[in-house]
Order: C-alpha cells, then sequence, then structure tokens
C-alpha cells in the first residue's frame, strides 16, 4: 500500500476507535439513565453497580419506568371499576402496583412487563401506563403446551361473572 | 484478489456488472419474498403467546437486519472511497443510502405497528428503538450531505465520512438489548446458538431475510448503474451506449 493510502486508511480507523471510544464511555457513564426501567429488587435495595455496592434507591414521589413478572396470583379486580391491582417480582422482592385503565392484551400472570407511574410509598407504584413485554420465544400453542406445560387461553368475561383470575 | 477486483475501479465495466446481475437479484428477491410471505402469512403456526400478531415478524426482522447491513456495506464503501479513492465505491455510498433509510423507516414503522397491540404502546423511548431511530437520522444525514455539495467529489467524501463515523451506532443497536433494560425483547436467531424461534416458523422467516437481502442488492445494482452513468454522461462508452440503444429503438419501431 502506498503511504499516501496508508495514512488515510490510518486516520479513518483512528477517528473509528476514538469516536467508539467516546461514545462507549458515554454510554458507561449514563449507564443507570440508559435502562428503560428500575427491577423490583433496584426499588426496594437499589441497583447493583457490580463489586458489592448498590446504587441510590428511588425517592418517593419519584416518576419511574419498573419491569418485572407479574407473581402468579396477585392480581386484583375490582368489581366496580376498572382499577386492578398487582405485584411485580424478578428474583424475590415485590412491589405493588395500582392502575386504572385497560391492561394489554398479554397481560396475564406469569407474563414480563413493563409499568410507567410515581412511587408512591417504598413499595408501591400507582401506575399511569402498563406496558406488556414479551421473550424472543415463538412457538405453536402445542409446542408450548407440551414444553411449558402451559396453556395460554385469553381470558374470558362472562356477564356479570368474575375475570377467571 | 485485488488482481481480480481492480477491473471494476473502472466505470464501464462496474456499470456492466450491475446490469448483468440485476435480473440474478430481483428474480431471486421476487421467489423468495413471495414463497417466504406466503408461508408465513398463510401457513406458519399461530405463536402461543401473540397469536396472528406475531407474523409481522416476516417483514419486521428482516428489514431491521438489513437496514443494519446496509449501513455497515455503505460504511465498506465509504472507507474504501476515501483510502483507495475509487469513484465508484463512492457512487455506491450514495446508491446505498436512500434504500438503507427505506428499510430502517420500514423497521420502525413494523415495529410500531407491532409494539400497539402487544406492548400496548406505539413507540418507547427505549435503547434499540432510540438507536435505531438515530440510524434513520444518520442515513438522511448522509443522503443530505451528499446532495449540499456542488462538486460530487467533495460531496461523496463528505457523506462517506459521515457513514464510516457512524458505524459506531451499529454495535449499539445490536446489543443494546443486552446491555440495557428494554421493553424490546432479545435475539431470536443468533449464529452461536439455536434459535429460539420454532423451526416451522424459522424456515419462512429465513427466506424473507434472504428474500430483503435481494432487494437491497437488485436496488442497489440499479442505483449504482445509473449514479455511474450519470457520472459518466459525457465519456465516450456511455454516448456510445446511448447511441446503441437509440438504433435499436429506431429499428424496431421501422420493423413495427
Amino acid at each position: 500500500m502506498n503511504p499516501r493510502r496508508k495514512k488515510r486508511l490510518f486516520i479513518i480507523v483512528s477517528l473509528v476507535i476514538l469516536l467508539g471510544a467516546a461514545i462507549g464511555s458515554m454510554l458507561y457513564a449514563l449507564q443507570q439513565n440508559i435502562d428503560l426501567f428500575y427491577t423490583p429488587s433496584e426499588i426496594l435495595e437499589g441497583k447493583d453497580l457490580g463489586n458489592g455496592k448498590t446504587g441510590a434507591k428511588p425517592q418517593i414521589g419519584q416518576r419511574l419506568r419498573i419491569g418485572g413478572m407479574v407473581v402468579e396470583g396477585s392480581v386484583v379486580r375490582s368489581e366496580t371499576n376498572l382499577d386492578v391491582q398487582f405485584k411485580l417480582a424478578d428474583t424475590g422482592p415485590m412491589v405493588t402496583i395500582k392502575y386504572n385503565g385497560i391492561l394489554p392484551d398479554l397481560f396475564r400472570e406469569g407474563q414480563g412487563i413493563v409499568a410507567q407511574g410515581i412511587l408512591i410509598a417504598f413499595d408501591t407504584i400507582e401506575a399511569s401506563e402498563v406496558l406488556a413485554k414479551h421473550d424472543e420465544e415463538y412457538m405453536p400453542p402445542e409446542l408450548a403446551e407440551k414444553m411449558k406445560g402451559i396453556k395460554h387461553v385469553k381470558p374470558k368475561y362472562e356477564e356479570g361473572a368474575k375475570p377467571a383470575y | 484478489m485485488w488482481k481480480w477486483l481492480h477491473p471494476y475501479a473502472k466505470a464501464e465495466t462496474a456499470y456492466n456488472l450491475c446490469y448483468r446481475l440485476l435480473p440474478y437479484f430481483s428474480w431471486l428477491a421476487a421467489i423468495t419474498l413471495i414463497a417466504g410471505s406466503i408461508w408465513g402469512l398463510l401457513y406458519a403456526p399461530a405463536d402461543y403467546q401473540q397469536g396472528d400478531s406475531f407474523r409481522i415478524i416476516y417483514f419486521h426482522v428482516p428489514t431491521a437486519i438489513w437496514s443494519m447491513g446496509a449501513y455497515t456495506s455503505m460504511a465498506i464503501c465509504g472507507m474504501v472511497g476515501i483510502v483507495w479513492q475509487i469513484k465508484n465505491a463512492e457512487l455506491a455510498v450514495y446508491a446505498i443510502a436512500p434504500v438503507g433509510a427505506a428499510f430502517t423507516f420500514l423497521a420502525l414503522v413494523t415495529g410500531a405497528v407491532w409494539g400497539k397491540p402487544m406492548w400496548g404502546a406505539w413507540w418507547v423511548w427505549d435503547a434499540r428503538l432510540t438507536s435505531e431511530l438515530i440510524l434513520l437520522f444518520l442515513y438522511l444525514g448522509v443522503i443530505a450531505l451528499y446532495n449540499s455539495f456542488e462538486d460530487k467529489r467533495t460531496a461523496a467524501r463528505a457523506a462517506s465520512i459521515l457513514a464510516i463515523v457512524g458505524v459506531v451506532n451499529v454495535p449499539i443497536i445490536h446489543y443494546s438489548v443486552e446491555w440495557w433494560n428494554t421493553l424490546h425483547q432479545g435475539a431470536s436467531i443468533t449464529k452461536f446458538d439455536k434459535p429460539s424461534i420454532s423451526p416451522d416458523m424459522l424456515w419462512p422467516l429465513l427466506l424473507n431475510i434472504a428474500g430483503f437481502l435481494f432487494i437491497l442488492a437488485a436496488i442497489t445494482c440499479l442505483r449504482l448503474a445509473n449514479q455511474i452513468l450519470i457520472n459518466d454522461a459525457r465519456r465516450p462508452w456511455v454516448k456510445a451506449l446511448v447511441e446503441q440503444s437509440s438504433t435499436e429503438a429506431t429499428s424496431l419501431v421501422k420493423g413495427k
């Protein structure tokens, strides 16, 4: 390769490496803020920063998003309006979510969800939006039944009857 | 290998190659896309959780993959153009950019349409969605920069530098779902692992991924050939080409 081309190649490669390093360190510094949501254990115990340290816990009154699994059997619906209350967990600690509104189609017990709202007590969130998260596994229903032993059926609501869950 | 590549630095050879490849890519794209879409939309089983709504995966995933693939190839062309000063590579940057931008736009739109029924929101500012939006802006930046200079060599150099610099975003898009908590789920198909999508759903997806690659290649060939013609409009070989096709046209008319 002749020296001029070598020089240009060197400039471009170093430009990309420098920029990559700059953006990399920026993203590293902003690490906590890029996460879309807190997990329940992060809300109760603070974010795990590695090497045994934990970050600050969110303040009461803070607007935040939380993501976790809906705890089986924790969904309580109101008989008269759209109020719904359920617990979210990831590895153990549980956070209660209160919500008034229509839940997404994929909302089920055991399903991952992301809720946005205000922390009203150290373990309770008043949500203004509930989003369903799904995983990257796609399979036909028969296979899911065989592999996971679960049968996913959409809850059916009969008039006047209490919902199935 | 370099000896074999060298002739394609010449405009005429590159133009002829593009036109020779174009029908193959177009036919392959048509066949794989029709087969993959019909298979995926009509015959693949419905998902256990998402039902029929998951079928938008057959358009969302291919466009998203090739929005990144197109960007990477555009950046490589930009680098070749700047380091080795090969004009065809500079033209290729501008040939790929709008196609990649269209793919990115399609990925964002199909993602929003999928997100509304499944997540409950058209748009969420999570890392995956935001970095893909930045990719769209990078494409638009490359196109705008290329068009904002009178002198096309300067324009191509500026656009190439932006394309190369922006390549930093590509790994961020790919790894965003692993590095951070996102609403977007992780990858279903990876090179090293068993795909987490059942085989009868995977095959049509792979067909469509191949199909969108062929479409990308076909449109790029067509655009590159046109760019070469525009760039060399005053060269004798283009004039000869025009005269040849116009005599063919007149003989067709007379023959009628």
